[in-house]
């Protein structure tokens, strides 16, 4: 179990992820927001409100999990029931992925594969609120609120409260 | 047929109580039904415009057989873009070339594709209860969908009825839904009947004469009709049947002019039903047999969306008992 004064505070992050964010938007560059079903949809729908951007996109990396043979749909879960949804031109656009925990990087892999079902992007980058460095793909972020320590059995979990703020806990694995 | 139904409802869960066949809808849990249709709406998304390719890989490298002992386009065609959607390789098998025409039984076939590494055996048969003989002999880790076993049983054409009175009116709980026309021949109408009550839906009606409709509907819970214009009074859902002459004998129904006359769903027949009553064919439909060209084409009528959802729902149940 993580102690209170350990867990990570997912309204600091998310105002460092913002500013990084806001850099970028300040250097000229054009992007599209793509969050991660579900916590990371819920980051990128507030970023892209902060930002002044007109929408964000939403990806379900179901279809491309690496975990269906063990699984099953039961992988499909995670994204509770939300679709992928692009309300902009994949082809040849600076997307940026959005998720709320990057971790083993499996799903950053799954998310590049159904978003390039979409078409091909000019650039992708990636913005996480939480890194947990146990990587096992080569993968990295771009933009991200911090590096944090969780133990090795527990999972972070990112929930929003009714007035729009986030707050990280943590549960127990299966 | 109890005893064969009981037996395909026990034979389709494993011991966790997990989907890993679809034989029949008779005693699947309102919790399987309601899974296979919100999986099925995540697959809707694979099949649209904006989505470049429309392929996804979870069934990739799975061999599935399409196993068709009788004829069927929509069905047979319908299963085979699932499967591939899914990334699954498809055998389609002509029996009619086959060796089951020089004789060999229906197990020593499956047990030569078995051999030849098949994961999934979508099967339609003339008998009913092939389909859970097949299942019934296979090793645990291949697995067989129903696609229609004689007048029996059709899953997934009554999964994806459900799918599609669920898109357009939501609530099972408060819609009134009539079938007309063929029931007794129709394993889609039992498959229908069996889901919807599961579902809760408070009213099933049938409708058409004494010798299309089974003795046994006032005990499934179903109303019976022998007059169209009172089976269609405030209904919701419409759902038109084929005549299947040929599982009949001659003389047993009126022909064409005259089923139309008394069983045929017409623009005006329809207007006693509620005014955003949807019309639904499991397809393929007779025009001016069991409905009116201008019914079938008409604003109400769902016959071709129920064909595009089809895709997603075998889609959904093919991913759900290949993972279990």
């Amino acid at each position: 179990m993580t102690n209170i004064k350990d867990m990570p505070q997912a309204e600091e992050l998310y105002k460092t992820l913002l500013e990084q964010l806001k850099e970028r938007q300040k250097s000229g560059a054009q992007f599209q927001l793509a969050g991660l079903a579900s916590g990371g949809a819920w980051v990128a729908e507030r970023l892209a409100k902060d930002l002044g951007l007109a929408n964000n996109g939403v990806i379900n990396v179901s279809f491309h999990r690496d975990d269906y043979s063990e699984k099953g749909v039961k992988a499909f879960n995670s994204a509770e029931g939300m679709s992928t949804k692009l309300p902009f031109d994949v082809e040849g656009a600076y997307i940026i992925l959005v998720d709320d925990v990057l971790d083993t990087g499996r799903t950053v892999r799954a998310a590049l594969n159904e978003l390039f079902d979409y078409g091909r992007p000019a650039k992708v980058d990636l913005a996480v609120l939480a890194d947990r460095h146990r990587r096992q793909l080569p993968v990295d972020a771009t933009f991200k609120g911090a590096r944090v320590n969780v133990a090795d059995d527990q999972i972070l979990v990112l929930e929003q409260s009714d007035n729009g703020q986030f707050v990280f806990s943590t549960e127990s694995k299966e | 047929m109890t005893k064969t139904a009981k037996t395909a409802s026990q034979l389709q869960l494993n011991d966790q109580g997990e989907l890993i066949h679809l034989l029949t809808l008779e005693g699947l849990s309102k919790e399987h039904i309601l899974h296979i249709l919100d999986t099925a709406k995540q697959f809707v998304a694979v099949s649209e415009a904006d989505r470049e390719v429309k392929k996804v890989p979870l069934l990739r490298g799975k061999n599935v057989f399409n196993l068709f002992f009788e004829n069927s386009t929509r069905t047979r065609t319908t299963f085979e873009i699932a499967a591939k959607r899914l990334s699954a390789d498809v055998v389609n098998l002509d029996i009619q070339t086959s060796s089951t025409a020089k004789g060999e039984t229906l197990l020593d076939t499956i047990d030569n594709l078995v051999a030849m590494q098949a994961d999934i055996f979508v099967v339609r048969h003339k008998t009913t209860g092939a389909p859970v003989e097949v299942a019934a002999h296979l090793p645990p880790h291949v697995h067989v969908i129903n696609a229609g076993d004689g007048t029996n049983q059709h899953p997934t054409q009554g999964l994806l009825d459900m799918y599609t009175m669920r898109h357009y009116k939501q609530d099972f709980s408060k819609i009134k839904v009539a079938i007309i026309g063929d029931i007794v021949h129709s394993r889609v109408a039992k498959s229908n009947i069996h889901a919807l009550t599961t579902l809760g839906c408070p009213e099933i009606r049938a409708i058409g004469p004494e010798s299309l409709l089974p003795k046994d509907l006032n005990m499934m819970g179903v109303k019976i009709y022998n007059n169209i214009e009172e089976g269609l009074k405030d209904v919701d859902v419409v759902m038109t049947l084929r005549i299947q002459k040929e599982r009949m004998e001659a003389g047993q129904v009126p022909e064409g002019d005259e089923f139309f006359k008394q069983w045929g769903l017409t623009k005006e027949r329809l207007r006693l039903a509620k005014p955003d009553a949807i019309v639904m064919h499991p397809g393929p439909k007779n025009r001016e047999v069991e409905i009116a060209s201008d019914v079938a084409d008409g604003p109400q009528a769902v016959i071709l969306k129920q064909v595009t959802f089809g895709i997603a729902v075998r889609m959904a149940v093919m991913s759900i008992v290949a993972g279990n």
